[in-house]
């Protein structure tokens, strides 16, 4: 079996970071040991992504419009680099996700860090996002023929 | 056109927005409106202020509605305006509508297309009739879950292209241009029609769209898909040199599949056109697919004598913040202007005494 590559773990947390609320990630820290300090290298700030669609939903591409996003950047007392960007101008959210981001890449503090934050995050995301399609299978039309009657 | 610098009426300014503040506020009696109740309770507004000030953010597009007291295209404008004050951090991918999380997924051409009609929270088969529990503030029973969940569905279009039965579209890898970029020239490939479009007035593209299937420029169209739904958006940041989620927006997207047409060298086959537009906007989506599908008549062979088959007519009248800014303009001084013409009209009756 060949290993994924290392990238492949740091892509999940943050994707599970950027859809958590300030508030929300300062809940799950509150239940681990305390981040290191850090510095900010940059930001939090705010800017604009181009989104961008595909004619035809599959075609060349095209730009959709802007996105608010929040960027962050910071190093923490043992070294490790941590980035973040998420969607919104939430700089508090943007600022925690990547003191996160940099305590998550220490592998003597990723296990409890990923326990404690991150899979508790995911599971909750996963189930917003469950309870959503449980709903919209609930709207699906069942087609019935009409039998006709006569004998 | 010409304007002369005019002087005063300063304070005339000053006090007609102090009484605009106090007006929007309305009678102070009645609880102030927050963000959030705007951003939970009128989302469709919230929707189309994105769209049309083209810039994702629920939050801004609450302010600027509860700032222009609801009127939708000011605060659209307050949208771009705001826009221009922020850097750009870079593009995104292109939104992959195929693995949209759909809450509404419906198909007009066939009934039994694989993972079914899910009809999401509709206006459509309402009675439209007022409902006066609201008035009353009553609380909605919570909505029905099925036991499994809806899963990923693939795109109508994708369907019918395994067949071969509808022209594919394939991506030339071609930068798209940016109308926030480059101003708006002609020729104007589709990326720009399509941008121009997703910015557009949907009042206008409601209007335009109708009117192909009233006869001016009809392509008879189906609606082969519409889907509502949330997407991720993926960046690469050069930082990081991998792609990251950043978060999800809701887009609604329809594909029309219109009116089939050959060559010598191409079988008969269906054609398409394309509404992709931020929030849930049904009307828009199928509008901008109505005009993209118009506006491709010369690309397809067909005879372009429609308005909206004229590409420069609609995307020169697409845009509500330019329509209002020169419409609105006229309520501007135009004093000098004015007194020549009155000089002229003056003269000219004095000739023909």
């Amino acid at each position: 079996m060949t290993a994924l590559p290392p990238h492949v773990a740091r892509q999940r947390w943050m994707s599970v970071l950027a859809r958590a609320t300030a508030a929300d990630l300062a809940d799950r820290l509150a239940a681990c040991p305390a981040l290191p300090d850090h510095i900010r290298l940059r930001g939090p700030e705010s800017g604009l992504v181009m989104l961008r669609g595909r004619a035809g939903g599959a075609g060349s591409q095209f730009n959709l419009g802007e996105m608010t996003v929040t960027r962050c950047t910071v190093r923490n007392a043992d070294g490790f680099v941590g980035h973040a960007y998420i969607q919104g101008r939430d700089h508090a959210t943007a600022a925690l996700a990547a003191a996160l981001d940099a305590g998550l890449q220490d592998p003597a503090r990723q296990p409890d860090l990923l326990r404690t934050v991150i899979e508790p995050l995911a599971t909750a995301q996963a189930e917003q996002r469950a309870a959503q399609a449980r709903r919209a299978a609930a709207t699906k039309v069942e087609f019935f023929t009409m039998a006709t009657m006569r004998s | 056109m010409a304007y002369v610098a005019v002087k005063g009426g300063e304070r005339a300014i000053d006090n007609a927005h102090a009484w605009l503040a106090e007006a929007r506020r309305g009678n102070p009696a009645v609880p102030d409106l927050t963000l959030a109740q705007i951003q939970q309770q009128m989302g469709r507004a919230v929707d189309r202020v994105m769209a049309e000030g083209a810039l994702y953010d629920p939050e801004l597009a609450a302010l600027a509605i509860k700032q222009a007291q609801g009127d939708l295209i000011e605060a659209a404008f307050l949208l771009r305006a705001y826009r221009t004050t922020l850097p750009r951090f870079g593009y995104a991918a292109p939104v992959d509508t195929a693995a949209m999380a759909l809450r509404r997924r419906i198909s007009a051409v066939y009934k039994d297309l694989p993972g079914g009609q899910l009809l999401g929270p509709t206006y459509d088969y309402t009675h439209r009739l007022l409902d006066f529990l609201l008035a009353a503030g009553a609380t909605p029973p919570p909505a029905a879950e099925a036991a499994e969940p809806a899963a990923a569905m693939p795109r109508v279009a994708d369907i019918l292209a395994q067949e071969g039965l509808i022209e594919t579209h394939t991506d030339t890898g071609t930068e798209p241009g940016d109308l926030t970029r480059e101003p708006l020239a002609f020729p104007a490939g589709r990326d720009i029609r399509l941008q121009a479009l997703a910015r557009g007035d949907e009042g206008f593209l409601l209007a335009m769209g109708y009117s192909t299937q009233r006869g001016w420029g009809g392509s008879h169209p189906f609606v082969g898909e519409l889907r509502v739904g949330e997407v991720t958006v993926e960046i690469t940041p050069p930082e990081l040199g991998f792609a990251i989620d950043i978060g999800d927006i809701t887009l609604t997207e329809c594909a029309l599949v219109n009116q089939f047409k050959g060559s010598k060298t191409v079988p008969p086959q269906f054609t398409s056109g394309y509404g992709l537009t931020f929030g849930h906007a049904e009307r828009k989506a199928m509008g901008m697919a109505l005009v993209d599908r118009a506006m491709r008549a010369e690309e397809l062979g067909e005879d372009a004598t429609a308005p909206a088959q004229n590409i420069e007519f609609v995307l020169y009248h697409s845009d509500n913040i330019e329509g209002t800014g020169f419409v609105e303009h006229l309520k501007l001084p135009h004093y000098v202007d004015f007194q020549s013409e009155l000089e002229a009209i003056r003269r000219m009756r004095e000739d023909t005494k």
